[in-house]
């Protein structure tokens, strides 16, 4: 992609700049337009109700016209704000979500940086919204905030370590940290997906399946944890807290949070994808093959890997409608007493497996 | 030990009954009515906006005396002799102008009281119920069908006649009683 960018442009800053910027445009600001929506039209339905009808046909356009509602907005900040560290927070919560798209392996053709730390990285670089939060929560000088925002550094640190873990003992079955090579490694069909043993035909495959399952569950509850949705939610918890860290914010730098919750939300849906559930390899090969047109690969790709992130996007949803929040203590022990030791126990029975 | 598994499967069967149950809404259709444009179906003796058919009205004052926050007020103008109002729907004789007829919806409480009372069923709930305004004044309803020249022209006319009448009066004083009489039965 890159390449193709240089040749057209002759610049490597130029074609970095675009390369760097296209996620946003071509995905994240879409897919944030449309998950609101999503989220709107399913908790209606799941509530029996039908969610935004008005704006366009069954509401289609509803997302639109409220960002151009919070563009026009005041851009509120109260006196007591700590106004630099204020301003500053929401871009940084962006910039920790957006910067993780930059490994996120979309298609074979079509991944920002093609980093051997990939995974590594990402984990390295979504921790930065903790910073984000703590600041928000800090500079709003408001007390239910502060509060939010530590309750949130809190869980995410704890949520980390069963995440880690779990990532861990796929580096260890795999031997990379690369998210495309670990793509690549699962192609074929579904079964060759590691949540399914991974590749090849040997009694590791079969052996590792209940422990990739379990692996599986312990990922996606802690990375759902990550990014503080429900049931845990208590950072932004509304009934409790008023809003959390952005009780203070509003117009585009409240939109800013908005945004990157759910480019979050999709940028851990797409790592558990990549990691577990084959990344942007089709389940039933491709359409390309089959009519002998190689271009037409990479698009299936994408959306491959848009369908299954998306469809983990709407699972984040279900259970957000379906489940209460947690209570401060609860949360401490689901991650500590539950998802960490079972965890460990899951890195250790792996790595004997693969030792095998 | 056994606790601890317990809550593991406890916490996992019960999230997934719950989404179940969810997942299960999702396809039950809506209960929800478009409002504007898909009007709910009200109960068929609801009480919403006030109509008085004027054309019925005998100007009795009744509802406005039932009204228990007084928002109905009426003011009639007695007619002449001569002059025939014709009959209300359920054959009741007219005999009263009505230069206004004024409802305040802003006080009206809805309690369907004025009703009842009415003689000819003139006045009577409608299933109207959007009538929201800007101006509080544009609540107040005027029933009268009457124009402002009819009104004065009837306030005149019964100024006049009744003028007549005293005139006629203090000249029957000294004129013998049957004439009186006479008077006195027209004026009914």
């Amino acid at each position: 992609m890159f390449d193709l960018f240089y040749k057209l442009t002759g610049s490597e800053i130029v074609s970095g700049v675009i390369i760097s910027l296209l996620p946003l445009f071509l995905f994240i600001l879409p897919f944030a337009l449309f998950a609101v929506l999503l989220e709107r039209k399913v908790s209606a339905h799941m509530q029996d109700r039908l969610g935004p009808m008005r704006v366009g046909y069954h509401g289609i356009f509803q997302t639109i016209a409220d960002i151009l509602k919070l563009i026009q907005k005041e851009d509120i900040v109260a006196k007591d704000n700590d106004k630099f560290l204020f301003n500053l927070a929401p871009i940084i919560v962006f910039t920790g979500s957006y910067a993780a798209f930059a490994v996120i392996p979309f298609s074979s053709y079509f991944i920002g940086s093609n980093i051997n730390l990939g995974i590594f990285y990402i984990v390295a670089i979504t921790s930065l919204a903790v910073v984000g939060i703590l600041m928000a929560g800090w500079a709003s000088n408001n007390k239910y905030s502060l509060l939010g925002s530590m309750r949130s550094v809190a869980q995410i640190i704890s949520y980390e370590i069963p995440t880690i873990l779990v990532i861990l003992s796929i580096v260890m079955i795999t031997g990379t940290m690369n998210l495309n090579t670990l793509s690549e490694m699962q192609t074929g069909y579904f079964w060759n997906w590691l949540i399914f043993g991974g590749p090849g035909l040997s009694l590791t495959k079969f052996l590792l399946i209940p422990f990739m399952f379990i692996g599986f569950l312990i990922i996606y509850i802690s990375t759902l944890a990550e990014v503080n949705r429900t049931p845990f939610d208590i950072p932004e918890a509304e009934s409790e807290l008023v809003s959390g860290y952005h009780t203070e914010y509003s117009g585009m730098k409240f939109a800013m949070f908005f945004l990157s919750e759910y480019a979050n939300m999709f940028a851990v849906s797409a790592i558990v994808v990549a990691l577990f559930l084959g990344g942007y390899q089709s389940p039933v090969g491709y359409l390309g093959d089959l009519f002998n047109a190689p271009w037409l690969i990479p698009i299936e790709q994408f959306f491959w890997f848009t369908v299954k992130g998306v469809s983990f996007v709407f699972v984040q949803m279900w259970l957000r409608w379906t489940l209460p929040r947690l209570r401060v203590d609860q949360l401490m022990t689901t991650s500590w007493k539950y998802l960490i030791p079972i965890a460990f126990f899951n890195l250790i029975i792996i790595g004997i497996i693969t030792l095998l | 030990m056994k606790e601890y598994f317990g809550n593991i499967f406890t916490a996992l069967y019960t999230i997934f009954v719950g989404m179940k149950i969810t997942f299960k809404h999702l396809f039950v259709p809506s209960v929800t009515i478009q409002y504007p444009t898909v009007k709910p179906q009200l109960p068929e003796r609801e009480r919403n906006r006030l109509y008085v058919n004027i054309d019925d009205c005998i100007g009795c004052d009744q509802c406005a005396r039932a009204c228990p926050v007084s928002c109905i007020t009426i003011e009639t103008v007695k007619a002449l002799p001569g002059e025939d109002l014709g009959k209300t729907s359920n054959g009741k004789k007219k005999a009263l102008w009505i230069p206004s007829f004024q409802i305040d919806f802003a006080k009206c409480c809805y309690c369907q009281l004025c009703v009842f009372p009415c003689p000819t069923e003139c006045i009577y709930m409608t299933d109207v119920y959007e009538f929201s305004e800007l101006e509080r004044g544009n609540l107040i309803y005027n029933f009268s069908t009457l124009t402002l020249e009819e009104k004065q022209e009837k306030r005149d006319n019964l100024a006049k006649f009744n003028a007549e009448k005293e005139a006629e009066k203090l000249k029957a004083a000294s004129a013998p009683k049957p004439e009186i009489k006479k008077d006195q039965q027209e004026e009914k």
